[in-house]
């Protein structure tokens, strides 16, 4: 069936720890559900039928920040938006991870002007960067295994601190209910 | 009702008479400000709860923010508050040259770009009053009918994905590549294609587009079978949506709803064969009305549209078939770029395309305006021209926007769980909500 017919009796691995934590965040990371412009059809085909992205693990979008890892920022993200991202950011359980997909949400893409923040690390942190407007699906997956083998790479301890970004609270309007 | 010749006025197309706007003007219409049920609330003069959906919450269809006022799980008031994705894309495109705004247009309903380039494209040829050839009016129409069933197509999969219906999803996105597919092989990209081009098309169409496209159109009709038989008649689907969030055709007209959402009403209005624009007046092809305007009814005037859409796309595939190669482009010269064979012989080529892409070209001062059927209802692009090769205002009527007025009307009184039904049902593309 699995990895011990093909390997015979294995009897005892060794490993490291971080080895193993880092294997299954990689295998078993949830991305967010939410989406603010084009870029989010896209993800949204990925996830679909032809491309499939749940054989990498991460069929699973879970619309509650608290119980994502990934944070895909899939589209502009206005000034009207921005603390809405950072609030959602901030509600993530660590660890947790950012791919900034698209130009606009890298780098604000064709849209240098009042309205969009000119790439969404002025917000968070972002860890990775997918090109295209908006990015075919290859793109985004591309991406995410960018990531996959950032994150296997990580130390268990010491995440970095996502909060330590500065954001210019001034700029942004702030929500209020 | 089948379509042939003379555009007809909504009078002839509807069986009951209909109020023309002026008397619209005295019947109340509401929407709400998000402040108007949040103070109250806040200062403790109501009964009533708030809750906040939005702007990140997977059934608005993207980042849309309605303010609930709810008593129990029944629906008072709704108040969207929109411009969480606001672009400056109007303003953006005034710095544009008139060729340049296009690959604007693409992003404000980014379920259809070619009908958002169409509207544009269209808006500026009735300024310049250029010639398009035959061809590219038929590729034109093509497109934008594959368009259409593209955005159908995710309007079916998210709206089914809402009322967890998950398979319709899938079924729809493995049709929706195919169509994708074909966008990619015209123009080199996936979604957002600018191939519509002021004066034409942007490149040739290429020589397995009409294979490619008649594949795709043979299939689709038993495919649009298939996504029928998970839903049309699902008992789980009948419940979420027969008699849910209905309108009547009146209500309907008096807050501005077209596309699906109106006819759904029972209103046959189309812009296609009210003002007909790239020969929409020579297709054979009906408009598919509904009767209650209830979710489930504009579920079937959509899928009914699908079907259409494969029936006008074979018609436009049989014309290129039967014109065969030609232009691209509009002969006018003005507009046109010269092809890079003529540049290198002829010294008035090499100055019109050295005018066209350093300054671009200039649209006698003016404006107009163009409404097409866009899937989603009718998408209207105005055009100020003050002479020079940059619009001086351009601004959309988009319908999502519009659509988007009724909302609160047709959710009160029905649960909040119809709420998720509804929204998905309106079709909305905060794209082109907030612009």
């Amino acid at each position: 069936m699995g990895i011990e017919e093909k390997a015979g009796d294995l009897g005892v691995v060794t490993t490291t720890l971080e080895t193993v934590v880092n294997w299954g965040r990689t295998n078993a990371m949830w991305p967010l559900l939410f989406g603010l412009a084009c870029c989010a059809i896209e993800m949204m085909g990925s996830q679909a039928s032809n491309y499939d992205l749940s054989r990498f693990g991460m069929e699973l979008n879970r619309a509650s920040p608290r119980q994502a890892d990934l944070m895909i920022v899939a589209g502009r993200v206005s000034r009207k938006m921005a603390p809405v991202v950072r609030r959602l950011y901030d509600q993530m359980s660590d660890p947790k991870w950012v791919i900034a997909m698209g130009d606009c949400a890298s780098c604000g893409g064709v849209f240098n002007n009042y309205a969009i923040v000119q790439g969404v690390d002025e917000v968070i942190p972002v860890d990775v960067y997918v090109a295209g407007c908006p990015p075919r699906p290859e793109a985004l997956i591309d991406g995410i295994m960018m990531l996959h083998e950032k994150v296997k790479r990580e130390k268990i301890s010491g995440k970095k601190d996502g909060a330590s970004i500065r954001v210019n609270a001034g700029e942004m309007i702030h929500l209020h209910l | 009702m089948t379509i042939t010749g003379e555009p007809q006025t909504i009078e002839q197309r509807t069986e009951k008479p209909v109020r023309r706007m002026a008397e619209y003007a005295a019947t109340p219409l509401t929407v709400p400000s998000p402040k108007q049920i949040t103070e109250p609330a806040h200062a403790g003069q109501t009964e009533t709860m708030v809750l906040n959906m939005g702007p990140h919450h997977p059934s608005t269809h993207g980042v849309l923010r309605l303010v609930l006022e709810l008593d129990g799980e029944k629906v008072v008031n709704v108040a969207p508050d929109v411009g969480f994705l606001h672009t400056g894309i109007e303003k953006t495109m005034e710095s544009k040259t008139y060729q340049k705004a296009v690959v604007l247009t693409d992003r404000t309903d980014y379920l259809a770009p070619l009908s958002n380039n169409l509207s544009y494209v269209l808006a500026v040829e009735k300024l310049l009053d250029c010639e398009i050839p035959e061809r590219v009016q038929v590729a034109r129409v093509l497109l934008a009918e594959l368009t259409r069933i593209g955005s159908h197509l995710v309007w079916l999969g998210t709206h089914a994905l809402d009322l967890a219906a998950m398979s319709a999803f899938l079924y729809a996105f493995r049709e929706r590549e195919q169509i994708l597919d074909i966008f990619e092989l015209v123009s080199g990209a996936r979604m957002m294609t600018s191939y519509f081009r002021v004066g034409g098309l942007a490149y040739d169409l290429p020589a397995d587009f009409l294979p490619t496209v008649a594949a795709f159109l043979n299939d689709m009709p038993a495919n649009i079978d298939e996504y029928e038989d998970l839903l049309t008649t699902n008992p789980l689907w009948l419940e979420r949506t027969v008699g849910v969030g209905a309108v009547n055709a009146d209500d309907a007209i008096a807050y501005g709803l077209s596309g699906a959402n109106l006819r759904a009403t029972g209103v046959s209005m189309d812009m296609r064969a009210m003002t007909p624009y790239c020969g929409y007046e020579t297709y054979d092809f009906d408009i598919p009305v509904g009767e209650k305007g209830d979710i489930y009814d504009r579920y079937r005037v959509r899928m009914a549209e699908m079907r259409q859409s494969v029936k006008i796309a074979w018609q436009a595939h049989q014309r290129l078939v039967d014109i065969g190669p030609g232009p691209y482009m509009t002969e006018n010269r003005k507009i046109a770029p010269p092809p890079k064979s003529e540049i290198t012989h002829s010294m008035e080529s090499l100055i019109h395309h050295f005018k066209l892409w350093t300054e671009g070209f200039r649209v006698p001062r003016g404006d107009a305006y163009v409404g097409i059927e866009s899937p989603r209802g009718i998408l209207g692009t105005y055009i100020v021209s003050d002479g020079s090769p940059k619009p001086y205002r351009v601004h959309l009527r988009a319908p999502s926007f519009i659509n988007l007025q009724a909302l609160q009307h047709m959710s009160r009184g029905g649960m909040v769980a119809d709420l998720v039904a509804l929204v998905a049902s309106l079709d909305p593309v905060l794209g082109e909500v907030d612009r």
